[in-house]
Parts: structure tokens; sequence; C-alpha cells
């Protein structure tokens, strides 16, 4: 087996291993897993977005058959509360506002779907019907649902503690510098924008399976989790109080999280700790419209912008003022997205010398906003890339000159931003070249006019971006404010005859880890893929682990797999060399055959393994039997994919519809292992962009009501909405990480909304349009056709 | 869903027996739009009166010069059915447009038209068309069935058996769909029949509607741009986060342009 | 109670259930066939659909007792006894079609009905129409539009084995 054949290794499009299981029904989720006697827990969600509660009246709902217990916020006194992962700091150097997140609502309701009660039950619909049954006794309360209601003057208050609705009023740059730099710039463009809220929707509604076993006092809680991990963290040490050794959390099969599923959320610590109450198993499967109520939503931002410029267009510096909704409470990660990776993101892939940007979160009566792809990324990535545009049309530029007067050259890297990162690699020209090339650029005028033959008005965007993933130093976030570390762990375990288990801490809920960490096994040490296993979501097969989320998988938890493999490949050497008879720096490895240099002794991979566990001729004073190796591995920065999107669009103008008619995306992704999962991957999000751009609202109205709480008003892409993507990279290496991958899930995501913008305002230019606010729908760009209609009439 | 009793009765009789004694059963064919309103607890019925087993509403024909469709004809079969599309090809070509291919293959045309959403294709083709409902007493004119959002003429207890469709000259159907939902957010279904024109909107309005106008300005001129000078009023249409009334009226005349060339 | 006798990948079963159980139920939960999973409330993502008696529906918004005397197929049901996969489910892995796997149950048995619907073929935007009931939020669709365009030529006969997606 010293050939591996055919060729599986790193750079191989090999078809993912995960997928029969799939393909064939027998994927395990986790509403699919059913335990002996378990009970259903349905949850009571307010209705309101703000009330007191003066009263839960639990006596006829506890009479209805099937019922176990009712439980309520004043079931729990002993409970924390759900805790928030991230600190930071007001301007004055104070801490964020950080008010109590109960499990269950106690005096009052902060959101439409704030968890009130929980029913437990013999069947779902009992514990429905039940639910219903509960008389609560709200008094309403005036609400604010938008960030824009919530910091007016004599808003109403989402936390009485909390003055103004302000979470936390945080900076980052130098204010001074940034001002003198406006005062002598030759132009300065103002731009005003808003990010729009959006709701991650994976197609798997979250789930989650509390189990006791009373002999042992251990729990287990079987959950839809991006990171068992981290949720065995939160919940056990913060809210449950419950140590790790009694507390298993298994994230098995999770059908996409897109972020949603990093975080803590109260129903886990309600099905755990009700199983522990109860002496049952407690199963509690979301239903969509209470998704809709229940994950942390993504995006709201809302911002002003002022770029200056000196009179060849160079950008001097940028202010950014941010207002970001955290909903109700502050979610695991929330306060994280719109500072550490949102505004440290404001440099884009321009030499901008000097940033200033504030941002306030602000809680609101809606539901609590978290990270969903991108998460923060794409929120800069808009605001500048948008910005560029419209420097570029008041300054007369070409968008594409202004862009490349602008670039952070190839030769320049390391690259240090004034807004704290310093990326490593990147070259913005030759992916912008090769996107212009792909995308047919200079002939788009060719086919602007024949769609005008067509009187469709056709639009070309681009959109040159960089963000911030392999997250993350653990010293660096943790002096941020972090209230974890970030790194990843993976444990290699060889077994007896060669074959390997991988134990890995970062979790699959679509990426295709199964099959892209065995490439790396394979590569290393040539084993077959097929003799290659990846485990992952079970706190009690797992050392330990932060879980999949910003691109992280490969570049921290790869790396983890790669020291762990240096590890086995530096003990199988010592005893090739104790085999072999020679000394150990004379023994070469590579891809399965250890061999003496320069001469032809050599001995293969299955017979050093079945050494290492059958250990007579052995060099046993020495090393240990056995060949399995964990390594912890905390990566020394961010990883820095960037790349070029380019979307073309067509407007029909009698009904305001747009089409995407083409999309090409050139990204670098650092090194990439499967190169058919890298595309899939970036296909996938680069359609939630344009999901985003064209189609997403997550809409309030003024009292808090969530109006697109379901598909009926929530507009999900389905596949006649959604051209074909061509993707193409072009690979410069991360410098700090052994593989020199960078991270592909969140580049579509965070590249593409501009682009698409930046395409509808070229085809609407004739309509004296500057902005769009996302979604562009077809009402809003009919209203604009119309309104331009109207103008020229009169 | 709350609980209920099901039944199945098997003839038009044994279903208005149990429907007539009791005022909170509700008739069941497809499901398509029932079963998703009680997923939501939006109603309580206590019987569930399943139809699919009767044979006396089924069948799709043609007589003379009318088109006759069960009440339990699948929206599938309607897009499907040689008669159909011989007879009234718009009609066949809306049905292959009504949902989504799992909807067509549930739904009915008599569970769509019967339930009168305001959003559905079919009450708009059964309105142009000048339809005649055929329930089991009676004998209902289109102008009279529909009788706004979710409201038709149908009296506790009446089963709609069969519509029977005259055959038009010309017909023709267009819409814009809702961008979430994909129910109609304004369509036109344009007939004429006889020599008289007949345009039916739905989906802009609170329930579907005639406009009278571009029959008036069709049946001078038979063309879009007849249609195209037209302006509905964007007053009692809908409006919400997919669209302003303004939005919709303007749709409207885009639509009945579109349906006038598809009728050709 | 009702009773419901109905035949599931070939295997009859009469199974107990209320007026009100869904058909998803009586399989997910009196079968424990969990392949068909459900992802919606308002019958539009089709995660959960099946087949009956021989056409696509969702399984969500069908009373398990209206499927009385139905041949169901679900996923479980579509490879062969030796384990040889449907030329669908084999065109999804070889085009990359699925990444979570949630919605790939429902789309595979909503691809297979629309190219059996199709024998004449179906172009890629016809494909797209035709998934008009099927949601899936990771792959933009790009790879499953792909995958069924290559599955329905072995479907029809045309080619004898899946063309190759390529690296």
């Amino acid at each position: 087996m010293n050939v591996v054949t055919p060729f599986e290794g790193i750079g191989a499009s090999v078809r993912r291993k995960e997928d029969l299981r799939f393909l064939s029904g027998r994927g395990q989720y986790t509403d699919d897993i059913n335990r002996p006697g378990q009970a259903y827990a349905s949850i009571l969600r307010s209705p309101h977005a703000h009330a007191t509660i003066g009263g839960i009246d639990i006596a006829a709902a506890r009479a209805m058959p099937g019922v176990v217990a009712i439980f309520t916020g004043a079931d729990m006194p002993d409970l924390g509360g759900i805790p928030c992962g991230w600190q930071i700091h007001n301007k004055d150097g104070s801490p964020m506002a950080e008010p109590m997140h109960p499990v269950l609502a106690v005096d009052k309701a902060r959101f439409v779907g704030d968890a009130v009660a929980v029913v437990i039950a013999e069947t779902k619909a009992q514990a429905r019907d039940a639910a219903e049954a509960i008389e609560v006794d709200y008094a309403v309360l005036p609400a604010v649902s938008t960030v824009t209601a919530a910091t007016a003057p004599g808003a109403p208050l989402v936390h009485d503690a909390v003055a103004g609705n302000i979470c936390y009023d945080w900076h980052i740059g130098d204010k001074a510098i940034n001002e003198a730099a406006f005062a002598g710039a030759a132009k300065v463009v103002e731009f005003d924008l808003v990010n729009n809220r959006l709701i991650p929707n994976a197609m798997e509604p979250r789930a989650a399976i509390g189990d006791f076993d009373r002999t042992t006092d251990e729990y287990t809680l079987y959950t839809t989790s991006q990171n068992p991990h981290v949720i065995r963290l939160l919940m056990g040490a913060f809210v449950l109080h419950l140590p790790e050794h009694k507390l298993r959390v298994v994230a098995p099969d999770v059908g996409g999280g897109f972020g949603s599923k990093i975080f803590h959320y109260a129903e886990e610590a309600i099905v755990t700790w009700a199983a522990g109450r109860v002496c049952r198993p407690v199963k509690w499967t979301c239903e969509r419209t209470e998704s809709f109520m229940s994950d942390a939503h993504g995006r709201d931002h809302v911002s002003k912008a002022r770029l200056a410029l000196d009179a060849n267009g160079k950008f001097l510096a940028l202010h950014v003022q941010t207002l970001a909704n955290m909903g109700a409470y502050l979610s695991t990660f929330a306060t994280s997205v719109p500072t550490y990776l949102y505004a440290t993101l404001l440099a884009g892939v321009y030499t901008t010398p000097s940033i200033y940007a504030e941002v306030k979160a602000v809680f609101t009566n809606t539901v609590p906003v978290d990270a969903y792809r991108g998460a923060g990324r794409p929120e800069a990535t808009f605001l500048l890339e948008r910005l560029v545009d419209v420097a570029a049309r008041e300054t007369g530029i070409d968008r594409i000159e202004i862009r490349r007067r602008n670039f952070i050259p190839s030769d320049a890297f390391p690259y240090q931003t004034p807004v704290a990162l310093q990326y490593d690699s990147g070259d913005y020209q030759t992916t912008l070249d090769a996107a212009l090339e792909t995308a047919g650029w200079a002939s788009f005028e060719e086919r602007r006019a024949e769609a005008a033959t067509r009187g469709r008005l056709r639009g070309i965007g681009i959109s040159t971006y960089v963000e911030a993933c392999g997250i993350a130093p653990s010293a660096v976030v943790g002096a941020l404010g972090a209230r974890a570390g970030l790194y990843e762990v993976g444990t290699i375990r060889v077994h007896p005859t060669g074959s390997v288990t991988v134990l890995t801490g970062t979790h699959s809920h679509g990426q295709g880890h199964e099959t892209t960490l065995a490439q790396l096994v394979t590569d290393r040490l040539g084993v077959p893929l097929a003799q290659v296993d990846v485990v992952h979501g079970d706190t009690a097969k797992i050392p330990f682990g932060m879980g999949t989320y910003g691109s992280r998988s490969l570049a921290v938890g790869g790396s983890a797999m790669v020291k762990a493999m240096d590890k086995i490949v530096a003990k199988a050497r010592r005893i090739a060399a104790h085999l072999m008879e020679a000394s150990v720096e004379d023994v070469e490895f590579d891809r399965g055959t250890f061999r003496v240099a320069g001469t032809d002794k050599t001995k293969s991979w299955g017979e050093i393994c079945l050494t290492a566990y059958v250990p007579h001729n052995y060099p046993i004073e020495e090393i240990e039997p056995g060949l399995d190796e964990t390594a912890f591995y905390d990566p020394k920065n961010f990883t820095y994919p960037g790349g070029a999107h380019i979307c073309e669009v067509e407007i029909e103008p009698e009904t305001g519809i747009t089409t995407v008619v083409n999309f090409t995306a050139v990204d670098d992704v650092g090194r990439v292992i499967n190169p058919m999962i890298v595309e899939g991957q970036v296909q996938g999000g680069v359609c939630q962009g344009i999901g985003q751009a064209l189609l997403e609202a997550c809409v309030y109205d003024a009292e808090g009501q969530l109006v697109s709480g379901s598909y009926m008003d929530y507009q999900m892409p389905r596949a006649n909405d959604l051209p074909m993507v061509s993707v193409a990279t072009h690979v410069t290496l991360c410098t700090h990480n052994p593989l020199g991958v960078k991270g592909c899930g969140e580049v579509g995501a965070i590249g593409s909304p501009p682009a698409v913008i930046n395409a509808v305002v070229d085809a609407l230019k004739d309509y004296g349009v500057r902005h769009i606010e996302m979604p562009a729908t077809a009402a809003k760009i009919w209203g604009i056709i119309n309104a331009g209609h109207r103008l020229a009439a009169e | 869903m709350y609980d209920f009793e099901y039944h199945k009765p098997g003839s038009i009789a044994d279903a208005v027996k149990i429907l007539s004694a009791d005022p909170d059963a509700r008739p069941i064919s497809g499901g398509q739009t029932l079963l998703p309103a009680l997923k939501h607890r939006l109603n309580k019925p206590t019987s569930v009166v399943d139809l699919s087993g009767i044979a006396e509403l089924k069948g799709i024909r043609k007589e003379g010069n009318k088109l006759i469709i069960g009440a339990l004809a699948k929206h599938h079969e309607v897009a499907e059915s040689d008669v159909v599309k011989g007879a009234i090809p718009a009609l066949a070509m809306m049905a292959g447009t009504i949902g989504d291919t799992q909807v067509r293959n549930r739904g009915t045309i008599g569970g769509s038209v019967s339930n009168n959403d305001p959003a559905a294709d079919y009450p708009s083709a059964v309105m142009a068309l000048d339809a005649t409902v055929v329930t089991d007493k009676r004998r209902i004119a289109a102008d009279d069935f529909f009788q706004g959002m979710f409201t038709t003429a149908l009296e506790p207890g009446e089963l709609l058996v069969a519509i029977e469709f005259p055959i038009p000259e010309k017909a023709g159907y267009a819409k814009m769909r809702n961008p979430a939902s994909r129910y109609v957010m304004a369509g036109a279904f344009i007939a004429k029949t006889g020599g008289k024109v007949r345009v039916a909107i739905n989906g802009a309005g609170p329930g579907v509607f005639r406009q009278t106008e571009m029959e008036t300005a069709l049946a001078a001129n038979w063309s879009a741009d007849a249609v195209a000078g037209v302006k509905q009023s964007a007053e009692d249409l809908n409006s919400d986060i997919h669209g302003s009334a303004e939005y919709r009226a303007h749709l409207v005349t885009v639509m009945a342009k579109r349906a006038i060339a598809a009728a050709g | 109670m009702p009773q419901v006798t109905l035949t599931v990948n070939g295997k009859t079963s009469t199974v107990e259930v209320e007026g009100r159980t869904l058909l998803v139920e009586l399989l997910r939960e009196k079968l424990r066939l969990t392949g068909t999973h459900v992802g919606c409330d308002t019958s539009q993502c089709g995660a959960c659909v099946v087949h009956v008696d021989g056409e696509s529906v969702k399984a969500c918004t069908v009373l398990a007792v209206q499927a009385d005397g139905t041949q169901v197929t679900t996923i479980e049901g579509l490879a062969k006894a030796d384990g040889t996969l449907h030329p669908m489910q084999e065109a999804f892995r070889e085009y990359h079609a699925l990444q979570c796997g949630f919605c790939t149950p429902g789309m595979v048995m909503s691809a297979i009905d629309l190219v059996q619907k199709h024998p004449a073929g179906l172009s890629e935007k016809e494909i797209r129409e035709g998934l008009e009931g099927n949601l899936c939020r990771c792959t933009g669709y790009h790879n499953i539009v792909k995958a069924i365009a290559a599955a329905q030529e072995v479907m029809h006969g045309r080619v004898q084995t899946l063309a190759l997606a390529g690296d």
C-alpha cells in the first residue's frame, strides 16, 4: 500500500464518504433519535413582543390527557442565565450591559417567541394541546423592534437597567488621525445603508433530547449543534451547574447550521434539566414557524459611512458608525459579530491608512441576533464594496480602476491594517483579473445592448473582498473579551492493522469533513481513504473541541490533526528505526513507506502499526506501545481568504423582477483539499448571498410582531431563483498554518451581496439610483423604475 | 392539529348526511389547503369527511359545448388531460402552474374553488369562463358563487360536485407569483365566450373580481393594447411586505396584457 | 382509533393512528423510517416528499388515514436489496448534490417523479421549475440541477452508465 491509487489525497475531488447514508435515508439527525420511554416537550411562547407576566395558571393544562409535568421560570430558581461568550467594552473602558437571560421568562416576556413555560407529555400533540391550555396573565408594554426606534429619545426600555437600550458603545481606530485625514481630503463620499435582517433557515429545524441516568447521575443531551463541547461548557458550567464528567453532549448528523446552531439555546437546558426532574428522556423538536421566532437571526445593521479620497482617487480615511441589533438578549457570540468580526474588516482589500469605526449594540424586542454565515464580514464587505462603487461614480473613476489604485499590492504582505488585523497573504489583482476574464467584463456592453433589444435592463457589478476566518488565536481573542480559547483538537488513532480513526473537535453539518479530514490522513500517512474514518460530535468520544464556525475546521482543526500526525510519524519512525536497525535521523517516511535513506531497506505502514500494538521486538525501554496521538492547535493568526465576485443581472422593467444571469466567483481560499467540496461550499454561499441581496427579508412591525414569520412570507431562494455559479480558485497559501489553508465556508456569502446590488444599481443607472437597500425585491425595483418614468413625464 | 373523527363516505348522500348533521365537520379532498391550516390549529373540526372515495365526484368530460370537471379532479389531472387541453388549453396551463408538483398531485379543483382563497388560481378561471358550479342541491353561476375572501355561496353541508365550463373561443391566463408563498400576487384570466369577454382578476384583491373596464375595452378591440390603456385602481387592493396596492394594480394590467397574448 | 393498512417499500403494515396523524408521522414514528424528514409546517420545503401510488406527495400534508390502502415508497426503498443505488441517488453522490443531507431524501424523491413525468427530457430551466416544491439551503441547487440532468439520461435508458462529473 505504498502508493495510493486512485489519488485520494490533498487536491483530489473524491466523492464524499458520508453521502451513502444521507442518500439512503440512514442519516441520524437529532429528531431521528428516540430514547426508550421518552416524553415530549412543547414550549409555550410569548405572543407579545413586550409584556409583564402577572401570573401563569397551569391548573387546567396539568389536568389534560398525557401531561407529565409543566414547568415555568419559577420552578428554576437555581438555574443560571444563558451566558454570552464575549465581553465587549465601551469607549470609556466600562464593560457592556449584560442583562440576565433566563431559561424561561420570569417576570417579563421580551420578544414574540420568548419561552414562558414548558409542558412535558406522553405525545407531541398532547404536549402542544396542554401548552395551549396554560393561561398567562400578560400586561402588554410598548415595544421597539428596530435599532432606530430603540435609540430614539424616550424609547421603551427592553431591560429596565439598560439605559437607552444600549448594550455597548464601542469603537476602534484613532479618531484624531481620522478626523485630520478627512479635513485634508479632496473628496468625501457619504453614504447610509442598511444590512437587512435575515433568518438562517438551516433545513433541519432545531431539536434536543435530554436524558438522565439516575444510577450514575449522568445527563446526556442530543442536540442540533455545531459545537457540542461548547454547549457542554456553557450549559454545564453556567446554566445547569453540572460538572463535565456528568454531562455528555451529542451532536449527531446536523442538517445545516450557517451559524444558527453555534449558540446555546434555552431549549437545550430545558430538556436536559427536565429529564432529571421527570426521570425520563425528554424530546423537543422545533416546528418551522417556531424556528422563525426562536432561532437566532442574522445581520440587522444600520450604518453611516464616510470615505475620504485624494485627488487621484486614493482612499485616505474611512469613518463608519453602525447601530447593530442584538435582539432582546445577548446570544452566545452576538456581541463579537458587529465588533471584532465586522469593524476589523473595514480595511477590506485596500490600503486605506486611517479607519475609525463606532458601533453601538442595541437591545430591541426581537429574537436575539447572532452570527449567520459570514457573521460581521458580509456586513463590512457590503458597506465597503457599495461605498467604493458610489465613490467611483462620484469621482468619475472607473469602478475597476478605483479598486486597482487602492488594492494592497501582492508584495505588501504581511500587511498591517489600521483596524488590528495583519493579513498574511493575498493577491487581489490576480483574482480580480481572473474574474474579469471569466465573466467577460470587457464585452459586457454588447450584452447590455442586446438585452435592451429585448426590453431588459442589464447590469454588471463587482465586489473585491477579504475576510478573516480560521478563528482564532486564543490570546488575541482573550485580550479582546472572548471568554473561551479558540484552539482545536485532533486525535489520530492508528489501529493495529494500520487503519485510522480521526477524532475531531470540529463538527460537520454539510461541510463534508468525513471526507476532507480523511484526505489529510491519506495524504500524510498514505492510508487509503476507505481505511480512515472521522468521528465528530460526541463529547464522550472526542477529547475536546471548539466546533465548526468561522471557516475554522480545516485551518484550525485540520492543523491540529497535522500536529497529531507529526507525533504519530515521529513515533513510527522510531519504531521503524528499531526494526531496520538504523538511526532515527536516517529513517524517511513518505506516504506509507519507511525507508532508511539511501538504501532499499523499507518497512510498510502496516508493519509499523502492528509492531506498535504487538511490541515483541520493540524499543520498550524508550517508547510506549501504541500509536494514538492527540494535539491541540492554537492558530497564530486568523486566515484571510479573499477574491472577486462578479454578478450580471437582468431586470424586467414591467414587473421589476431581477434575474441573476451570470455569477462568477474567483476566490483565494488557500490550499484546496477537495476541489469538488470547495466549489459546492462557494456555490451554496453565493446563493445565500444572492438570497440576502434579492429575496430575503426578516420584517418586524412597529409592535414587534414578526411579519415574515413563515415560508409564506420569508422568501427562501428556490432553484428557479438562482443561476449556475461559476467558481474558480486562485491560491496563495496561508503562511502560518501547516496546511496553507484559509477556509471556504463563508466566502460565498461574504463576497456576493455587494456584487449583486452593484449590478442592480448598474442596471438602473439611467434612473438616477444611488443605492438600493437589500433585498432588492421586484416591488422595490418597480417602484424605482415607476418613479423614474414619472420624473421623465414631469 | 387538534384531533377529529375521520369519515370516508362512499357517496354524496352519505357525505352530505355527516356534513349536515355537524356544523363543525369539514370535508377534505386533496387537503393541500385544509391540512396546513389544521396544522397551525387555525380551525378545530370535530369531524373530517374524506370525499376521495366518492365516484360521483370524479371525472373530466366534454359534453357538447361544455367541459365538465368533477370536484375531485386533481390539478395534475386537469393539467395533463387531453380533454381539457383540447377544450380550454388555458385551463390546463393554469392547472399546471398551481403550487408545486406535489400540491398538484393531491390538490383538487373542488377544494380550491370552494375554499376561494383570494390568491388561488382556479377562481379566476371559473369567473372569467362564466362557469357554473354544480352542487348536490343546485347550480350556481360564477358571479353568484364567489362572495369575497374565503367566502362562497355554498351553504353548510352543501357539497361542490362539479364545475361546468362553457368552451370559449379564446382564453388566456397570466400571473405573477408571490415571491415567498408562490400563491398568486396578481393574475388575470381572460376569456371570450360566445362573443362576450370576461376578465377575472385574482391575487391582487381581497377576492377574485371582474375587471369590467377591461372587458369593455376588449369587447371593442381584442388586443393587449386595449387592456394596456385601462388603469386598474389601487383602491381596495392588497398591500403587504411583498408589494403595495399600487404595485399590484400595475401588475393587474401587465398580467392582463400577458393573458391576452397567451390567448392569441 | 382508526387503523391504516399500507405497503411501504414493499412491506405491508397495519398501524393504529389518530385521525390527525400525518403520513410523515406514521412513517417516522410508527414505522421508524426516519429518512423522510420534516423541514417546515407550511407544505413548502419538500423534505418529506415520498411517493404514494407512484406520485410524489408531501407526506406532511397527507393524513395517515388518507394513505390507507396505498403503496408508499420512501428514500429507504429506492436502492436495490443488494445496495445498488437508484441512478438518481448515484447521480447526487457523483455530482455532489448534497451537503448536510437533510433536504436530500425529499429532493431525490421529487427528482425521480419529475424525471419520470418527462420522458422527453428536461432542460436546466425545466429542472429548476420542477423543483419548485423543494428547498435546499446548502448547495444553491447548482449541483442538484446537474445531478438530475445526468440521472435522467440513465433513467430513460439513453445511456447505460452515469456521466461522470469530472474533477
